[in-house]
């Protein structure tokens, strides 16, 4: 495949995308999209580890939380620009997933282990910023309300919604770039065969490293998109076990491994969630049971996910072709 | 010597699999390592490739002592392994099997994918490049592995039992295929079983038994070498066949 | 610092908490054994038979204790064909999507009780939930004394189980070699379903014993099931005497922490020794095979 059709589908995709707060200008509508969006966000990083690198995560979380917590804490408590909070924010979670993957990758962690790590630490930074005062107790986080654009805050939503697509765009993009550079093969090598791509050079440790570095950045990144959008927070939003599912979810729905996976997933998750409560009413949970069956669901019989179903699809129809042709060729 | 193993010892518990074995390989040879079956040999290479620890003993590459080294950068100066039980990476393509090797001297998707194909051409997979490696045949994956190794662009390959499990005829065909390797500038290091196949590719024969290096010298001098057949047939064997050599004289 | 006979009373109070740990551990220690997956249904199913145990009581006014003798085949059933129709087929046999239905399920079940329930937190009204029998130092809880011998019965009948009827033999053989059981003619699909319903039997039991004293909400298994996974993992995953010793310690441990620390950060002292664990010695403090 070529550079210019690997890019395509996402960057038409981003740019219709864009479109929408021009069209549409109800808050509903756009809450939902920004909303949708940051999980699309916290779930490409869980794909970046868990798709790409087959280190499946159950607690995502306490990248999300790390995110969300620095950008709302350094401005409410040291008057740290907004921007900047954000990009520190980004930062410290990308050095808390470097973290946690020295300690469990080191220890040889895998499969049922590392799920199971990396589930007690979100729970241990929920516990603790659940108790502890410096990030406001159970009574959480608030930003101050300031609407200007040097403090992260907009008056329209849209352009809130341009800055999450902006930042999904983005990891898309890289995501896409990792898919077909160096990086990637080896971090596909490591996902399939540890021992055979060390005989192959691959340095496992360090690829594993730099993988969880940059997914907990990424999610990290929703978290604080989710703090400057809402501008609250408390121990169960942000190191809740809610995101760790979300960001696991969406991938797999969408298409595990896949760049345009979570993003898809994530939007089909979510509007079946918003078609549930319209029709079942506000059941509590309700969209969760239908997750949670999706997820039996596209393992079961979907396990490449959505992307998976349109490439077989798409596959069945080049074979189509390719059968008239040799028929072709053959009368001839 | 390109490669040179000094009584390297490896146990396991109370078990020792290689027992102060040391042997050494000449550039640009084709080194046989052969032995009974639970001889060590595959120990040895794990040993040798980084993927076992010696417990005693070194392991010198190139001049430069890389006992402690971990495999992959035993890799990065020029080692390559394949697996005695192949281990593809059964979701990759055959293509982007290769590449994973290749991506360790080019950098650039576009050289590595080219080198790709250049050995895949050489092992005789270019038709299925596009495959999943895991609908490859038997013979097909020994090839894959072979080339993944190749793809490294090793100067010293260890080849782990690459024709065991193929039919007659495959075997005819990598026989080619190895000599081939070796012209292009590679030493080879291989353990196998199929003893036609080292009497005719190896100049230079290491013999493993219980941990033991027992006998070392030309397929001739191996074959004729009485604790080698022993090793193999049991103890009193040598003798039995040179009496019934000297009857039918 | 406190009096020996509060830190006595203290410790009593861990060992019978630790043996209610120690049936939800064994459930899901059996299941590592046999399958090499951690069931992360195990809290929904912890938590959905605390609710049938509460509306066996609210609607039916079945005592809980004669309730387990319903909830608990009632149980073995659902985790049999939850394993047996869903888990099963729905992974095609590879681990990490064991891992990934479980979870699923467990979002599932949770959120089923959620939306049936609502978020109130539920309990049962016992005549004898205050009994108590006294020691002279302190008192305790008769539910809670109850609890320890059930749970320890059960764990002796269990391991009975394992070691001396044929369905037992079968569950270790292909704990050891399922490829090898197969061979020999064990059913291993339906040895894994058997061993998840003694699983799911294991967590009715516990929910049959912790109602009379605790209350039940949608995410009550939840936090059961977190001390359960570091009591497995100090254990050593799929070990039996190891759930049985690591709940204990655990439950002494926490009520010991809370004596000291205070409740919210005991539970941090848990989850704490969990990743120390996992880290330094992930095979488990009590042997046990990795």
């Amino acid at each position: 495949m070529n550079a210019t059709r690997a890019y395509l589908p996402a960057v038409a995709l981003l740019l219709l995308a864009g479109l929408i707060p021009v069209l549409v200008a109800a808050n509903t509508v756009l809450n939902f999209i920004v909303f949708t969006l940051i999980i699309a966000l916290a779930a490409q990083g869980w794909n970046l580890l868990g798709g790409f690198g087959g280190q499946f995560s159950f607690g995502h979380a306490a990248f999300f939380g790390t995110g969300a917590y620095a950008t709302a804490i350094l401005q409410a408590r040291y008057g740290v620009n907004a921007w900047a909070g954000f990009a520190i924010g980004i930062a410290l979670s990308a050095a808390v997933g470097w973290m946690i993957g020295y300690l469990s990758f080191r220890s040889g962690l895998r499969g049922s282990y590392f799920a199971l790590v990396t589930l007690a630490f979100a729970e241990v930074f929920r516990i603790l910023a659940n108790a502890s005062a410096f990030t406001g107790g159970a009574a959480g986080t608030l930003v101050r309300l300031d609407m200007r654009p040097e403090n992260f805050q907009f008056a329209s939503r849209a352009v809130f919604v341009w800055i999450a697509l902006a930042l999904v765009g983005f990891v898309l993009i890289m995501t896409i770039a990792i898919g077909r550079a160096r990086f990637g093969a080896w971090l596909a090598a490591v996902r399939e065969n540890e021992d055979a791509a060390r005989a192959l050079g691959v340095d496992v440790l360090g690829v594993k490293l730099k993988a969880i570095t940059l997914s907990a950045g990424v999610t990290g990144a929703a978290g604080a998109l989710y703090v400057q959008y809402y501008l609250y927070l408390d121990a169960n939003i942000a190191y809740g076990a809610w995101i760790s599912v979300e960001a696991l979810i969406a991938p797999i729905i969408g298409g595990i491994g896949t760049p345009l996976g979570p993003v898809i997933g994530a939007v089909t998750l979510h509007g079946l969630g918003e078609l549930t409560k319209l029709f079942a009413g506000r059941i509590p949970g309700i969209d969760l049971v239908i997750y949670g069956a999706l997820l039996v669901a596209a393992i079961a019989f979907a396990p490449d996910g959505i992307m998976g179903l349109l490439r077989k699809a798409q596959r069945r129809k080049d074979a189509d072709k390719a059968t008239d042709q040799n028929v072709t060729e053959g009368t001839l | 010597m390109i490669l040179s193993v000094n009584t390297v010892t490896k146990r396991f518990g109370g078990l020792v699999a290689v027992d102060a074995a040391s042997l050494s390989v000449a550039p640009g040879s084709i080194t046989g390592l052969i032995g009974p079956n639970g001889a060590g040999k595959t120990t040895l290479f794990a040993v040798i490739a980084g993927f076992e620890r010696a417990s005693n003993g070194r392991v010198v590459f190139d001049g430069h002592d890389i006992t402690a080294e971990p495999a992959h950068l035993r890799a990065r100066r020029g080692i390559a392994r394949t697996f005695q039980i192949v281990q593809p990476f059964a979701g990759l393509s055959v293509v982007e099997n290769i590449a994973v090797g290749a991506y360790l001297r080019h950098a650039g998707r576009d050289a590595a994918q080219e080198k790709a194909r250049e050995v895949a051409d050489l092992v005789g997979l270019s038709a299925m490049l596009g495959q999943p490696a895991s609908a490859l045949t038997v013979s097909g994956r020994k090839r894959l592995e072979l080339a993944r190794a190749l793809a490294t662009q090793p100067t010293l390959l260890l080849l782990d039992e690459v024709l065991a499990g193929l039919n007659p005829s495959e075997i005819r065909d990598m026989i080619p295929v190895i000599r081939q390797i070796r012209d292009g500038g590679v030493t080879i290091l291989m353990v196998e079983h199929v003893m036609q196949a080292v009497m005719s590719l190896c100049e230079d024969i290491h013999v493993l038994a219980q941990g033991r290096i027992i006998a070392q010298g030309t397929p001739g001098e191996v074959a004729e070498n009485t604790a080698v057949i022993e090793a193999y047939l049991g103890h009193g064997a040598a003798r039995r066949l040179h009496a019934a050599g000297a009857a039918h004289a | 610092m406190f009096a020996p006979d509060i830190i006595l009373a203290a410790v009593l109070n861990g060992l019978m908490t630790g043996s209610v740990y120690a049936l939800i551990a064994l459930g899901l220690t059996l299941v590592y054994g046999v399958l090499h997956i951690i069931n992360f249904a195990h809290g929904a199913t912890l938590t959905a038979a605390m609710f049938a145990v509460y509306v066996a009581h609210t609607v039916f006014r079945l005592d809980p204790y004669l309730a387990l003798v319903i909830v608990t085949p009632l149980f073995f059933g659902l985790g049999y064909g939850l394993q047996r129709f869903v888990i099963g087929p729905a992974s095609h046999g590879e681990d990490r999507n064991i891992l990934l239905v479980t979870l699923g399920l467990s979002i599932l079940i949770e959120n089923a009780m959620l939306a049936m329930f609502r978020s109130d937190t539920r309990s049962i009204d016992v005549p004898y939930a205050f009994s108590s029998i006294d020691l002279g130092f302190t008192f305790l809880a008769l539910p809670r004394v109850l609890a320890f011998g059930v749970a320890l019965l059960v764990a002796l009948l269990l391991g009975l189980l394992l070691t001396r009827t044929d369905t037992g033999k079968a569950i270790r053989a292909v704990a050891k070699e399922k490829t090898g059981a197969a061979l020999a003619g064990i059913d291993v699909a339906h040895i894994y379903a058997v061993t998840f319903g003694l699983g799911a039997a294991c967590v009715a039991i516990a929910a049959c014993l912790l109602m009379p004293t605790f209350y039940v909400t949608p995410r009550a298994g939840n936090a059961f099931v977190l001390v359960a996974f570091t009591i497995v993992v100090l254990g050593g995953m799929g070990s039996i005497p190891g759930a049985l010793i690591g709940a204990l310690f655990i439950g002494v441990v926490e009520s010991l922490c809370g004596l000291f620390f205070g409740e919210s950060l005991g539970q941090i002292g848990i989850f704490l020794i969990f990743i120390l664990v996992l880290l330094v010695k992930p095979t488990g403090l009590f042997g046990a095979r990795a």
